[in-house]
């Protein structure tokens, strides 16, 4: 193990802004890349009232009349 | 067992074929990334050289390689599109792009924060960084001539011939660093020697690799999936999909 404490972890070395400042870019771009693609999604399936997923449709709605 | 893989070639089997391969690839990407970041941060040992901050390396180097990789692979479909004038392959072309020009701002953002602390500068005009920019130029300007061209079967064309051309900066990006005096390290790991890293920093950069390409195929797939609608809303087989999933 090369932490002690959770400060030491977060700070790294005193290289903290540099390595988290590279990993919370990337987490933030992939999340972003997956909600975009997501809307891409919803958009085209509203426009054309496509249902496409249909499982998740019906879970959501059967859950709603059961809770 | 004999795979008809020409079947595959037709987007509506690709559609539902798609469908049911993304979560195989989701649930490999995240297992390899919580095992790549426990092994890159609670494993691998501080380097001697440049502290904690090389622990950047497990992201800034799948990323440069997803860039290049997730590149040739765009135009290797590009221009089988281009030639056999088969719809998916371009399609899929279209869907890598966003995702390689994501990898590729990844490894110069973290490239920045990596030369600040280890060079002293975020950024030199040097062989390998200012190809690694081209490269970005690359992807936008594949992404921005498909979508200024309204008809879908010649933005294809168009995007596959710049995408073509583009594969000369390929060799560039990864000979750079042997070709000109650069302040960016030689390669970490490669063919005919031994990796210049302590075992278990290599194990954490490639387990990280693995991750980002099971990211990449699930994403793409995601992608290329509602490109497929998008392009195939008027069909019959949309329509027939939509039917059925009405009544069922």
């Amino acid at each position: 193990m090369n932490w002690t404490s959770w400060s030491e972890f977060w700070s790294m070395g005193g290289y903290g802004f540099y390595v988290w400042g590279s990993y919370s870019v990337a987490f933030i771009c992939i999340i972003g890349e997956i909600l975009l693609i997501s809307k891409r999604r919803r958009t085209l399936e509203k426009q054309h009232s496509l249902i496409l997923e249909p499982n998740t449709k019906t879970k959501e709605i059967k859950n709603e009349t059961t809770s | 067992m004999a795979i008809n893989w020409f079947k595959y070639s037709s987007p509506a089997s690709f559609y539902s074929l798609a469908g049911k391969m993304i979560p195989v690839f989701v649930l490999a990407a995240v297992g390899l990334l919580i095992g790549g970041l426990y092994v890159g941060f609670f494993v691998a040992p501080t380097d001697f050289q440049q502290g904690e901050a090389y622990r950047i390396i497990f992201i800034h180097v799948p990323a440069a390689w997803m860039s290049m990789f997730l590149y040739v692979v765009m135009a290797f479909w590009a221009g089988i599109g281009l030639a056999f004038n088969t719809r998916l392959s371009s399609m899929l072309a279209t869907a890598i792009a966003p995702t390689g020009a994501m990898f590729t701002f990844l490894a110069l953002w973290t490239g920045a924060l990596w030369g600040k602390p280890m060079w002293g500068t975020w950024w030199v005009w040097d062989a390998r960084l200012t190809s690694e920019l081209i490269l970005l130029f690359l992807y936008i300007g594949f992404m921005s001539l498909q979508a200024a061209i309204d008809d879908p079967r010649r933005a294809d064309k168009a995007g596959a011939i710049i995408a073509l051309v583009g594969v000369v900066n390929i060799p560039i990006i990864y000979f750079s660093v042997q070709w000109w005096n650069t302040l960016h390290q030689g390669a970490s790991v490669s063919v005919n020697q031994a990796p210049a890293m302590a075992t278990t920093m290599l194990m954490g950069m490639l387990i990280m690799v693995f991750a980002s390409w099971m990211y990449s195929i699930a994403v793409i797939l995601k992608r290329l999936r509602v490109i497929i609608l998008e392009r195939e809303q008027h069909t019959a087989w949309v329509s027939e999909l939509r039917q059925k999933e009405i009544m069922g």
